[in-house]
């Protein structure tokens, strides 16, 4: 091949390469594009549900695979004055509040919500970024907690208010934590609220006093620091209307992979 | 015995046949159509797959992460007081500022493991990279299922893509090797079928490391893991089949260099043409090397 023919070669790649950069970054920019990218999430979300049991068990691994360097992501420690004042005298004084669409709201201190049928699990956490830790966790079923409040028939989504507010600089009161799924998530049995893991009361810097548990989605669906557990008929008026802190800034809602 | 025949009879024999330019038919319109969007997905995948990699630049053997002792990673490190892009392979540490760990403009350096030129999007976002490679995913895979059922169905995939029965003697495949060395192209009739190395990488790619893209990459999802959780055994626990994803994901990057560069080493304008219209030219007549 000829030097020149070499050269016309190489420019014309590297005008190609550029135009590609440029075209995919105009792309990803486009609220349109974005919107049908997002087509996807249903896809999986529809695909998932077609091939996997609603009951179909996450992982459980024994006690020797248990992570000793489980990594915590997002808030590590809440500045909220409230929950300081709690975590201060050990949550004593914590209600875990539920209402929404429900027939009988509660308000249960954590010893109450210790009373509730329990489940224990080993199971992997899979983040979004990539990495995966196995932690074991003891928690109440969210579908006892929620069959005690009783779900009115229009309810369609269980939110999860949390205590930390994880973007202090969301100019639209939207920069605390949440998080929602829906009911075949939310009466999975292993769908818990953990107030134990590894054998030990729930740290500060993975939840406590009370995490969700929702295995077979990515780890930002496990909300922190739950405060209070509101059932709903639509996500459009909570947060962002994306269904979760994360959702709202561009992740999908259904986390399955 | 007519006129026409004496004149053919006069004729010297002994005249060597002129090659000529023959358009044969070389790819089907289905195999033109989902190679064209391969080259659109394939790309869009692996830039999207680096931006997600890129939230997390390491990679571990095994179900976990053992954060501490990652089989590669890419950070940046500060060294006396100027910041480096460190890659690490085990035990191994290169300095690759500027393109793995620590790269962008003079001035304007930030840590990521791969660079933005290799990234969709060019600036570091998590959530849009997975936007981007879910929906090209499930693209890929209806463009890969229509290739292949088609390839399947019409007897293509044993007719062109299986080396025949000559081609795997030892003699002839060391000879092929020799050529591709020598950058040394089969003519005339030889060049009307693949030649058995072409064959045999492209059967590769297309019946195991795109295959093994797709059930690597459906190990990655909790809800799949659900469903079939004897996949994410089979490649060893979860962080081992994504590094089996990132490594099969370096070997089509690895394919599509050398398929380009054979593309043009043996013809850009042919094979574009036989791509785009499927007629591919050959010198028949000419003798085979």
């Amino acid at each position: 091949m000829s030097l020149h023919r070499r050269g016309w070669l190489k420019a014309a790649g590297a005008g190609l390469g550029a135009l590609w950069l440029a075209g995919c970054d105009r792309l990803s920019r486009s609220p349109g594009f974005t919107g049908v990218l997002r087509v996807a999430e249903k896809w999986t979300q529809g695909a998932h549900r077609l091939v996997t049991d609603r009951n179909a068990l996450a992982k459980e691994f024994g006690p020797e695979h248990i992570s000793t360097d489980f990594r915590a992501n997002g808030t590590v420690r809440p500045q909220n004055p409230g929950y300081l004042a709690l975590l201060a005298e050990n949550f004593a004084g914590y209600r875990l509040v539920v209402d929404g669409l429900v027939e009988q709201p509660l308000s249960l201190s954590l010893a109450e919500v210790r009373a509730l049928p329990s489940r224990t699990q080993i199971t992997r956490h899979d983040c979004v970024e990539g990495w995966s830790s196995i932690g074991k966790w003891t928690g109440a079923r969210l579908s006892a907690l929620l069959d005690r409040a009783g779900l009115k028939p229009e309810a369609r989504y269980i939110v999860f208010h949390c205590a930390d507010t994880l973007d202090p600089f969301a100019t639209d009161g939207a920069g605390g934590y949440y998080e929602s799924i829906d009911l075949i998530d939310a009466y999975h049995p292993q769908t818990i609220l953990a107030y134990r893991m590894n054998d030990a009361t729930l740290p500060v810097r993975h939840g406590a006093p009370l995490r969700l548990r929702v295995e077979r989605q990515l780890g930002y669906k496990h909300a922190k620091y739950v405060m209070r557990i509101e059932a709903v008929a639509s996500l459009d008026r909570i947060g962002r209307g994306q269904g979760g802190f994360w959702p709202d800034r561009g992740y999908e809602w259904y986390a399955g992979i | 015995m007519d006129d026409r025949g004496t004149e053919a009879r006069s004729i010297p024999m002994a005249r060597p046949a002129r090659p000529r330019t023959v358009l044969v038919k070389r790819h089907g319109i289905v195999t033109r159509v989902t190679h064209g969007l391969n080259v659109v997905f394939v790309i869009v995948l692996l830039m999207s797959g680096l931006q997600i990699f890129n939230a997390h630049p390491a990679l571990y053997w095994g179900e976990v992460s053992t954060f501490d002792s990652p089989w590669i990673a890419m950070t940046k490190a500060e060294i006396g007081d100027e910041a480096r892009g460190i890659t690490t392979i085990g035990s191994l540490r290169f300095d690759t500022t500027g393109l793995f760990g620590w790269s962008g403009r003079e001035g304007a350096r930030e840590p990521r493991g791969f660079p933005a030129w290799a990234t969709i999007p060019s600036w570091r976002d998590l959530a849009a990279g997975r936007r981007w490679h879910l929906f090209f995913a499930w693209l890929f895979v209806a463009n890969g299922l229509v290739y292949l059922s088609w390839t399947l169905l019409s007897g293509r995939l044993k007719r062109d893509l299986l080396p025949s029965r000559d081609q795997l003697r030892p003699s002839h495949l060391a000879r092929e090797a020799l050529d591709h060395a020598r950058l040394r192209f089969p003519r005339g009739e030889d060049a009307r079928r693949y030649n058995a190395i072409q064959k045999l990488a492209y059967l590769s790619v297309i019946l195991v490391l795109l295959p093994a893209m797709l059930l690597t990459g459906l190990c990655m999802s909790p809800g799949f893991n659900a469903a079939a959780p004897w996949l994410t055994d089979l490649f060893g626990g979860r962080q081992s089949a994504r590094t089996f994803h990132f490594l099969s994901a370096g070997l089509i990057a690895l394919f599509v260099a050398v398929h380009v560069a054979m593309v043009v080493a043996s013809g850009l304008w042919n094979n574009l043409r036989s791509m785009i219209t499927g007629r591919y030219a050959i010198q028949a007549g000419e003798p085979p090397r």
